[in-house]
């Protein structure tokens, strides 16, 4: 095979240029015509219709619409009205360029971008003569007020830095949770027996507070536990553990150890907690023990105890921080 | 004479015949069973008479699984101290018995009416004691709920499962959390006092039953509510909501993007 063979194809070059058939037909030309009309005017009914439902459909008028179901007529005509009124102004437009806009191909040149030296050497010419004029060089008072200025706007943003912190302390290892601190319904407030929890009950729990009313957000984020009774003989659970549970209620931090979601979906006949957001499954009689899912470690157990009056109260606040790791989380 | 002996000699008399026959026994002795009751019978009488009957339909429909005893077998637990408020929520909304043997059992047309859920209720309540059937004097949710505080209660102890809008969600393995859409307010309130399937119990003191109106209010609030655009989606949220938006417009977008190219002839 010699060389000759080889030789690439030749440039084809463009193909030629098909004129439309609006462009040669004048019959094809006034069809192209009425229907760009025709579009403009579905444009204009739809700001109608837009006027009218806003005036005239009553706000408490529902329709049945297939697909979509029972709506309300006001919305749905507004809503159709401006849909039609803005989309076929586009749909129009286009339409009309398409068939009867000038349909010429033109080849345009492309240039190399950069100015001639002339204009280069013109522009630098005539900056060094009008900043002279305008006294830059002589009028230090205002040269140095302006660089004052702009070296002031640069420290706005570095201020703003700031509130990256302060260092959140002990608030990320710190609940409400203490000794002898009362366990109350949420919301309701109200001091728990245990003989108010059957077994296979739950209730969901915060500390008590004395102005329940200014309960922060934050702390609730924290403090939130989950209480569940079950039988006792259902524990699988070290001594230690074993004895931070009263007759069968043991309680849990709501905040998931993955990603601080609220761990609250109990299936009382498997006993096992789900969060809603990664699926992580704990088992509540062996402590809480991730079973499924991306949680790396148990839910912290609340140690539990009845007071003297009878009501259940925390034992001792939680032994580990709740809800998701941090940088400085031990273990 | 001729004529009915033709009509004897047909190969349908015999059945039809027979038919007939056990009719008119079956309604006699429908008939002399019924004038057996004296009229006298006082109400713990009639009252028994319910717990016989429900005993009757348990054993006939519910042993074979719970147990001659209700004490419960290897499939099914024991009945004993589950009270009628459990029997009147399982066999009311038809989910038992069991049509299958599958994750969790679903709302369907009750088998037994509502005479024969009575007596089994009954029948299962002096077993031992546990959480009688709501009356309508207890359900007065319409006076004594407070929607506000229902959503309040409904979002802590609910929406996780059943979804914040009540329609209902999934749980693990197949199992689920139904929908509250459409759900008897007796039923409701039978669910948390006596904790179906995989949901837990909420007893009185943890939520009190004026509470419990509230939340039943707030349901029946978020029920009646009418969507102002049509298409809810399930109203569960971004997840389908997202799905329609980029299939549906992007899709669309695509579309109009392939007709402003393509060239007019």
């Amino acid at each position: 095979m010699s060389n000759k063979e080889l030789e690439p194809l030749s440039d084809p070059g463009l193909p030629a240029h098909a004129h439309r058939k609006a462009d040669h037909d004048e019959a094809a030309a006034k069809r192209a015509e009425r229907k760009v009309a025709i579009l403009f005017m579905l444009s204009a009914l739809g700001t109608v219709l837009f006027i009218y439902s806003y005036i005239w459909i009553a706000q408490d008028i529902y329709v049945y619409v297939p697909i979509i179901g029972t709506s309300n007529a006001h919305q749905l005509f507004l809503g159709l009205g401006l849909t039609f009124s803005l989309f076929f102004i586009g749909v129009g437009a286009v339409h009309w360029a398409k068939t009867l806009m000038p349909d010429e191909e033109v080849i345009a040149q492309r240039h190399e971008m950069r100015s001639s030296d002339e204009d280069r050497a013109d522009l630098i010419a005539s900056v060094k003569e009008n900043a002279g004029a305008a006294g830059l060089g002589r009028r230090s008072l205002i040269k140095r007020t302006l660089g004052l200025s702009l070296g002031l706007v640069g420290l706005s943003p570095i201020l703003l830095l700031r509130d990256l912190g302060p260092q959140p302390g002990d608030d990320l290892t710190k609940t409400t949770w203490a000794e002898g601190v009362h366990l109350v319904t949420d919301p309701g407030n109200r001091r728990l027996r245990p003989e108010d929890l059957e077994v296979g009950a739950v209730a969901h729990i915060l500390p008590e507070i004395e102005n329940p009313a200014e309960r922060s957000l934050n702390d609730v984020a924290k403090d939130a536990v989950l209480l569940i009774r079950m039988r006792p003989e259902d524990f699988r659970l070290d001594a230690e553990k074993l004895s931070w549970t009263y007759q069968g209620i043991i309680a849990f931090s709501k905040i998931c150890s993955h990603m601080g979601c609220a761990v609250a979906l109990y299936e009382q006949q498997t006993k096992h907690l789900l969060c809603p957001c990664h699926q992580s499954t704990f088992d509540v009689p062996t402590g809480a023990k991730v079973i499924f899912g991306p949680s790396a470690r148990p839910l912290p157990q609340l140690a539990i105890k009845v007071s003297e009056e009878g009501y259940l109260v925390a034992a001792a606040p939680f032994n580990q921080p709740v809800g998701p790791s941090f940088w400085e989380r031990k273990k | 004479m001729r004529k009915l002996s033709r009509l004897r000699r047909r190969k349908i008399t015999a059945p039809v015949l027979l038919f007939l026959a056990l009719i008119i026994v079956g309604n006699a002795y429908a008939f002399i069973g019924a004038t057996v009751t004296t009229p006298g019978a006082t109400a713990s009488n009639a009252r028994s008479t319910m717990v016989d009957e429900g005993r009757q339909i348990f054993l006939r429909g519910c042993a074979s699984c719970h147990g001659l005893n209700a004490d419960g077998g290897g499939i099914a637990p024991a009945l004993i101290g589950v009270g009628a408020a459990s029997v009147d929520f399982q066999v009311g909304t038809g989910r038992m018995p069991l049509a299958d043997m599958s994750q969790q059992a679903m709302r369907k047309k009750p088998l037994y009416n509502e005479e024969e859920t009575a007596a089994l209720a009954a029948y299962v309540a002096t077993l031992a004691p546990g959480p009688a059937i709501p009356g309508a004097a207890q359900l007065t949710f319409e006076r004594d709920g407070n929607t506000a505080e229902g959503g309040e209660l409904f979002r802590t102890n609910c929406a996780m499962c059943h979804n914040a809008a009540g329609q209902g969600g999934a749980l693990t393995q197949g199992k689920y959390a139904p929908t509250l859409m459409g759900v008897e307010a007796k039923y409701i309130y039978e669910a948390m006092i006596t904790g179906p399937q995989s949901m837990p119990v909420f007893g009185d003191k943890a939520i009190t039953p004026q509470e419990k109106l509230s939340m039943i209010k707030w349901i029946k609030s978020v029920e009646a509510e009418k969507g102002l655009g049509g298409a809810s989606l399930g109203k569960v949220g971004p997840v389908t909501e997202g799905l329609v938006g980029w299939v549906g417009g992007i899709g669309l977008l695509i579309a109009i993007a392939v007709w402003l190219t393509t060239k007019s002839r």
